[in-house]
């Protein structure tokens, strides 16, 4: 398991090869990688990405560890990038590694859901008409409280 | 204790962290988040829609009735918007 904040933009491919390396065991992986968006309705040129460094990392631990039990995965990776990026670019991704697809699915869905309401980012979006804070939106919430009936967390 | 301010709250404040020395009675967090708005008219505005701030001690999620004393740190920010 792995948790790796970076301003530095990743290949997604690359990730997924180096995770999969040597593990003949597992049969499944389920990964979600997260881009800048700008659509014509709502252009974004570049997204800027604030962080507390500390409580990001240990949030997301927590989130991975829980989501390892809770779906018996075989591992699990996260990579979450902070600073400026332009649209397009990689935000985020996660690896779920399982045996079987269903807890591969699972984790990722799990971990980000979590992970969208409950690791200390903040979005700010740069676009033709200057700057603006991204709110957050009450459906996040729903989708992480969906995880909270039967076991906690 | 320091304080740490994020996102929207540091800019409204125009600081991301501050040394503070709250007096005897501000025992939790939302009598940090009084004290602080008592004191200073741009944290009066800042925290004007408190039940929306969210705050950590010493790196853990708390509520606003989570006491502080002993805290080292305490950060303070708005709804969080990662992934």
């Amino acid at each position: 398991m792995f948790v790796r904040l970076q301003s530095a933009p990743f290949d997604p491919g690359a990730e997924i090869a180096g995770f999969l390396k040597g593990r003949e065991d597992t049969g499944a992986l389920v990964t979600f990688t997260g881009t800048v968006r700008s659509t014509p309705g709502k252009p974004v040129k570049t997204l800027t990405l604030e962080h507390y460094p500390a409580l990001a990392q240990k949030q997301i631990a927590r989130f991975a560890t829980q989501a390892m039990a809770r779906f018996g995965l075989a591992d699990i990776a996260v990579i979450h990038r902070f600073g400026t990026m332009n649209r397009g670019e990689v935000i985020v991704m996660v690896l779920a590694l399982a045996a079987h697809r269903q807890a591969a699915f699972d984790g990722a869905n799990y971990l980000m859901d979590w992970l969208k309401t409950d690791a200390p980012f903040w979005k700010r979006e740069a676009g033709p008409d200057g700057e603006t804070w991204v709110a957050a939106k009450a459906e996040d919430d729903t989708a992480r409280d969906k995880w909270k009936t039967g076991r906690e967390g | 204790m320091k304080v740490l301010y994020f996102a929207w709250l540091r800019e409204r404040l125009n600081k991301g962290e501050e040394e503070v020395a709250p007096p005897e009675g501000v025992a939790t967090v939302a009598d940090l988040i009084d004290w602080l708005a008592a004191n200073d008219e741009a944290a009066a505005l800042a925290f004007e829609d408190r039940k929306i701030i969210r705050a950590a001690l010493d790196e853990e999620l708390v509520e606003h009735q989570t006491p502080i004393a002993g805290a080292r740190t305490i950060a303070f920010f708005p709804p969080m918007t990662g992934g």
